[in-house]
């Protein structure tokens, strides 16, 4: 019985130590936000500020520089969102018309082309970027928003079409049939039936798209310019500017204001989120 | 009209279908068009020189520096992520109380971009303000940790944060994993007098396999795509000691002008990728062409 104790206590351990060095950055970047320079430099990691001070905040969203451009993190802000939602609501209504074909209508070769779909999933982006950067100049999308929209939604178009697809092929072959018998054509089986039965998988990819497409970088610092950079972007460069003094309590309000979104996403609906993790990599 | 609602599903599908693969496929020997060509500001169609770019990818330093990093990242991230993602998952499997509190705070910095947690890490990590000055306030004067600027050490700064952001995604798909299986085998070694550290040994592991696999799969591929980290954390630095691939791509494309030997070293990465991948998704598609 005592050995007993002993080893939930030992495992009580484990798991209380691996929460705190999970938590530990949330705690630094929030108690460094709040702190003015003269604390940071008094005090450590760890010490809380000795005084309420959110200027570090006002000034990372409105009025902090990176170069020349001091309108802090709040255009970058909105041009992750007027990029994120477009592409995040295309690729999601592809996929889901995508899924619906391959697992309902299957015809010959249809899941050879699946299959060759899922390779988008895992494929190195770092192959379409030249190739990329061309079209979007032939198309004269150069360094624009609507440029960005369509790289995210081609590039998620793969993980969200492996989404429905496998939970669509869950849903039994006789509702379908029996729905065809009476006459129903594709559209109306998959606005009557599929669609009404479809919210956690929707859930899960609009999630999913979200955190991925919001968090992106690799495509905003390749395609976008002065005026469509994403909040990564902006958050990249101002952490990395060189200026003489290094404000990182601004920096750590602007890592939590390019954070908050997808942490609120995954307070609310983290259930979701876990289900999108997993489903790429484990199938059912 | 019968034949109408053959053509239907194929017809809605194909505009998507034609644009993603020109997307996937169409780019890809794109890009190995202009990996033959002798591109440098621009793409330049005209001037091939054959395998050239690769010849002088395989002779550059900066290549070998960016290859030994990916494999010193690849290793420390994915092996030490599995490891304490798989210690988690099972001492969460214990009927813990609070476990899904714990299990939301293992997971939430997948849902952080890793520029988020670069620029956290790169103020925790600073060798002046940073841990250093914590440890000598707790009573440690002669603590020094300077990781973060030297060239040697620079890289297990990025892995360090690498593994606080993906630990957590390993648990999961472990813990996955771990309520899938029959209570009842447990049970059954359980009576037989099995230890538990036996039965997980012994038992579970090897029917965890196919978990572990694919989690050796997506976090193997995340750290050959590793851009963001890298960027956020040391920008590649000091120098180019902690480039990666996939920022040696991004500076000789973008700022290099060297586009012919971008394209170049995003084959090589195309390659590796694939080497793993392709042979998990034909198993995969193989396996179960009706299950589910």
């Amino acid at each position: 019985m005592n050995a007993k104790n002993l080893s939930r206590l030992a495992v009580y351990s484990v798991l209380l130590i691996a929460a705190f060095f999970f938590l530990v950055p949330l705690y630094v970047m929030l108690v460094t936000s709040l702190k003015d320079g003269a604390q940071i430099r008094a005090g450590n990691l760890l010490s809380l500020p000795t005084s309420l001070n959110v200027d570090a905040w006002a000034l990372a969203w409105s009025s902090a520089c990176t170069g020349v451009d001091c309108r802090g993190l709040k255009p970058f802000f909105w041009n992750s969102v007027s990029m994120a939602v477009p592409a995040v609501l295309i690729s999601t209504t592809i996929g889901a018309i995508n899924g619906y074909v391959l697992s309902m209508w299957k015809f010959r070769g249809s899941d050879l082309l699946f299959g060759f779909m899922l390779f988008g999933v895992f494929m190195p982006f770092q192959v379409v970027l030249l190739p990329m950067s061309q079209v979007l100049g032939f198309l004269r999308l150069s360094s624009s928003i609507t440029g960005l929209v369509m790289v995210h939604s081609l590039a998620g178009m793969a993980g969200t079409t492996l989404f429905f697809r496998n939970y669509y092929t869950a849903i039994p072959r006789e509702l379908v049939n029996a729905a065809r018998m009476d006459g129903a054509g594709f559209w109306r089986i998959f606005y009557r039936i599929v669609i009404p039965m479809s919210t956690p998988i929707l859930m899960v990819t609009l999630i999913w798209q979200f955190t991925n497409i919001w968090n992106d970088f690799l495509f905003g610092v390749a395609f976008s310019g002065a005026d469509s950079k994403p909040i990564t972007v902006g958050l990249n460069n101002m952490a990395n500017t060189t200026s003489s003094v290094k404000n990182y309590n601004v920096d750590m309000a602007a890592a939590i204001i390019a954070g908050l979104p997808t942490m609120l996403v995954y307070v609310l609906a983290g259930q979701y989120f876990v289900k999108g993790l997993t489903a790429g990599a484990v199938k059912g | 009209m019968k034949s109408f609602e053959n053509i239907l599903p194929k017809l809605v599908i194909a505009p998507g279908f034609l644009l993603g693969f020109t997307f996937i496929y169409g780019f890809m020997i794109w890009n190995g068009i202009l990996s033959v060509t002798n591109s440098r500001m621009l793409p330049n169609y005209s001037d091939f020189v054959g395998l050239e770019q690769y010849v002088r990818l395989w002779d550059m330093d900066r290549w070998y520096v960016a290859l030994k990093n990916l494999g010193i990242f690849t290793v420390l991230y994915v092996g030490v992520s599995m490891l304490l993602g798989m210690v988690l998952a099972i001492f969460l499997d214990q009927k813990i109380r609070f476990e899904g509190v714990l299990r939301t705070i293992y997971l939430y910095p997948m849902a952080l971009s890793f520029i988020v947690t670069g620029t956290a890490w790169k103020w925790i990590l600073n060798p002046s303000l940073g841990l250093e000055k914590l440890m000598h306030d707790l009573g440690w004067a002669s603590f020094s940790f300077d990781w973060l600027v030297q060239s040697d050490t620079a890289i297990y700064c990025i892995v360090i944060a690498g593994v606080w952001q993906s630990a957590g995604f390993a648990m999961a798909l472990f813990l996955a994993g771990l309520r899938g299986i029959d209570d009842s085998i447990i049970k059954a070694a359980q009576i037989d007098g099995a230890s538990l550290p036996r039965i997980y040994w012994r038992i579970i592991l090897p029917v965890l396999r196919p978990v572990v696999f694919s989690t050796i799969l997506v976090l193997s591929h995340l750290s050959i795509k590793a851009f963001d980290l890298v960027m956020a954390l040391t920008a590649g630095g000091p120098g180019y000691a902690t480039d990666v691939p996939a920022t040696f791509m991004f500076t000789m494309s973008f700022t290099r002008g060297q586009i012919g030997l971008g394209a170049a070293s995003a084959t090589m990465m195309l390659a590796t990728v694939a080497a793993i991948v392709v042979p998990y998704l034909y198993s995969e598609l193989r396996s179960k062409p009706h299950e589910r």
